[in-house]
């Protein structure tokens, strides 16, 4: 017993250490990046403005205030539709999941759709949507959705068959089954799900900007094509990547707080 | 006599796979008495498990009746425990809030619930890892964990499926004498399946030999040891003489 506040220290010590390691790898990786988009555009490669350049333009637009007007309405709309879209898929993955009736009733339309690209449903969108925030939130809540409800009717019907036998001998009934053992068994599932959902919400968010929008960031760079202000474009990709990236890393980090009692290599 | 704890009436169950009808079971009749220990063993396909899940209520016999306390199984339900050679643990659970699933799911209130939790794990000496995640024990601790969570519970009988089968040696032998322990002070009816003859023989008031397609049952070996047992009984003639009977008939059944 005395070892053992030693055995937490070094393994806590060990764990930080990978930790570095791997941030340490992140920024090196992207310091070359960085590099190689430098050299890139230092040898006049198409045009190419370089990343000095795109840095000065994102000051810009951002000291204009331009930049914020714009991300804050794309952070918005993708939030919107991602949250409306995992709110929506984890009640219908769960039922398709559990209820044979559901699956039958649910599964031909969720696969119908799936094959259609959110994108394609635009025009669609426009005509009965109208070209407010309406249509746009709709193409990205139906991206994340579509994602997100596969993820969870796998993570359900994957749930150990043992484990809720184990329940049931000790007394558990269908809503017990359900509430303790499937909801929290399929979590690994449905953080993959947000993940990916995530994912096609950033990635239609552009094309949604096509619909008359006012500001976003695909707004934005659809205003630059017309210009050909490079600088601009680049600077809002940035964004987009950036802000993407740290989505995707809350999620990571609610999937380490949820998820840790998983066995994980 | 006392009535039997569990009483198979010429059961049997089947099922079809590929449209191909597969008697997992015919035909069993069997009566185990209250406090009796009882293994089974035979080759695989010989409808051990099936057995045992008809005594949980996990699988419908399909003929006959299967009995508890002189009353029928009706699906499964805390009053017979069983424990699963996969541990069945739930992973998001710790050790002690795996313990305390039967009781919550019994509405015990929380005072007593946390007593009996560590009455249990105190019992398989886990009260130092009650608050582990199942991922961090090793297959021993896993399994003592699921016999904990299983007693929580209180049943009227345990059903045991291979449940050291995924040990290693030494660990299966200090979890038989742990069950050995634990049974001479509550004395409840034992179900125990295993591929094991020594842990067989070792364990039982009386062996049960199957046989398959059908399954059925190939004989009955009584096993006149007296309880306490320990080591120097393992390595006794006696013992070594009802291993070769049991060793026979499992696998010299022609």
């Amino acid at each position: 017993m005395s070892s053992e506040p030693d055995i937490r220290t070094r393994t806590r010590l060990r764990e930080r250490s990978t930790r570095n390691r791997m941030l340490r790898l992140n920024l090196l990786s992207a310091a070359i990046g960085l590099g190689l988009w430098w050299l890139a555009a230092h040898a006049g490669l198409a045009g190419l403005p370089g990343p000095e350049a795109v840095a000065r333009r994102a000051f810009e637009l951002a000291a204009s205030g331009v930049l914020f007007v714009d991300a804050f309405a794309s952070v918005r709309r993708v939030l919107i539709g991602f949250v409306l879209g995992t709110a929506l898929a984890v009640p219908v993955g769960f039922l398709m999941g559990w209820y044979g009736w559901a699956r039958g009733t649910i599964e031909p339309y969720v696969q119908f759709f799936r094959t259609i690209p959110p994108l394609a449903m635009i025009p669609l969108a426009i005509v009965f949507l109208g070209i407010g925030e309406v249509p746009k939130v709709f193409v990205i809540t139906l991206a994340a959705f579509l994602v997100s409800v596969i993820a969870t009717f796998q993570g359900v019907i994957n749930v150990d068959r043992v484990l809720i036998n184990a329940a049931r001998v000790l007394g558990a009934g269908d809503s017990e089954v359900f509430r303790k053992v499937v909801i929290p068994a399929s979590m690994p599932f449905i953080l993959v799900g947000m993940r990916t959902g995530l994912g096609a919400a950033w990635s239609t968010l552009v094309a949604a900007e096509l619909i008359a929008a006012q500001e976003g960031l695909g707004h934005r760079m659809q205003q630059a094509q017309v210009y050909y202000d490079l600088e601009t474009i680049f600077a809002a990709l940035v964004v987009i990547g950036l802000m993407g990236l740290a989505m995707d890393r809350f999620i990571l980090w609610l999937d380490g707080r949820l998820t840790s009692w998983q066995e994980r290599r | 006599m006392s009535p039997p704890k569990i009483a198979f009436e010429q059961v049997s169950c089947s099922f079809l796979l590929k449209d191909e009808e597969v008697r997992a079971v015919g035909n069993v009749s069997l009566d185990i008495a209250d406090g009796e220990i009882v293994t089974l063993v035979g080759p695989s396909g010989c409808g051990k498990s099936t057995l045992m899940n008809m005594v949980a209520g996990l699988q419908e016999p399909t003929g006959g009746r299967v009995l508890v306390d002189g009353a029928p199984v009706d699906g499964p339900g805390p009053k017979r425990g069983v424990i699963f050679q996969q541990y069945a643990l739930f992973p998001w659970r710790t050790v002690a809030e795996n313990v305390a699933f039967g009781l919550e799911i019994a509405g015990v209130p929380a005072v007593e619930r946390s007593a009996t939790v560590a009455r249990c794990l105190d019992l398989v000496g886990l009260s130092a890892f009650a608050g582990a995640l199942p991922k961090n024990l090793s297959g021993g601790m896993k399994q003592r964990c699921a016999i904990a969570r299983a007693y929580a519970v209180n049943p009227a009988v345990l059903l045991m499926d291979e449940p050291f089968g995924a040990l290693d040696a030494l660990t299966r032998i200090t979890l038989q004498d742990q069950l050995l322990d634990t049974w001479k002070r509550d004395r409840r009816t034992i179900l125990f399946i295993t591929h094991d003859v020594d842990e067989a023989v070792y364990l039982a008031h009386r062996v049960i030999v199957m046989a398959a397609r059908p399954g059925r049952i190939h004989a009955e070996i009584p096993v006149d040891l007296p309880y306490p047992r320990d080591e120097a009984m393992r390595l006794s003639p006696e013992f070594r003489d009802l291993r070769n009977r049991v060793w026979n008939a499992v696998f010299h059944q022609h």
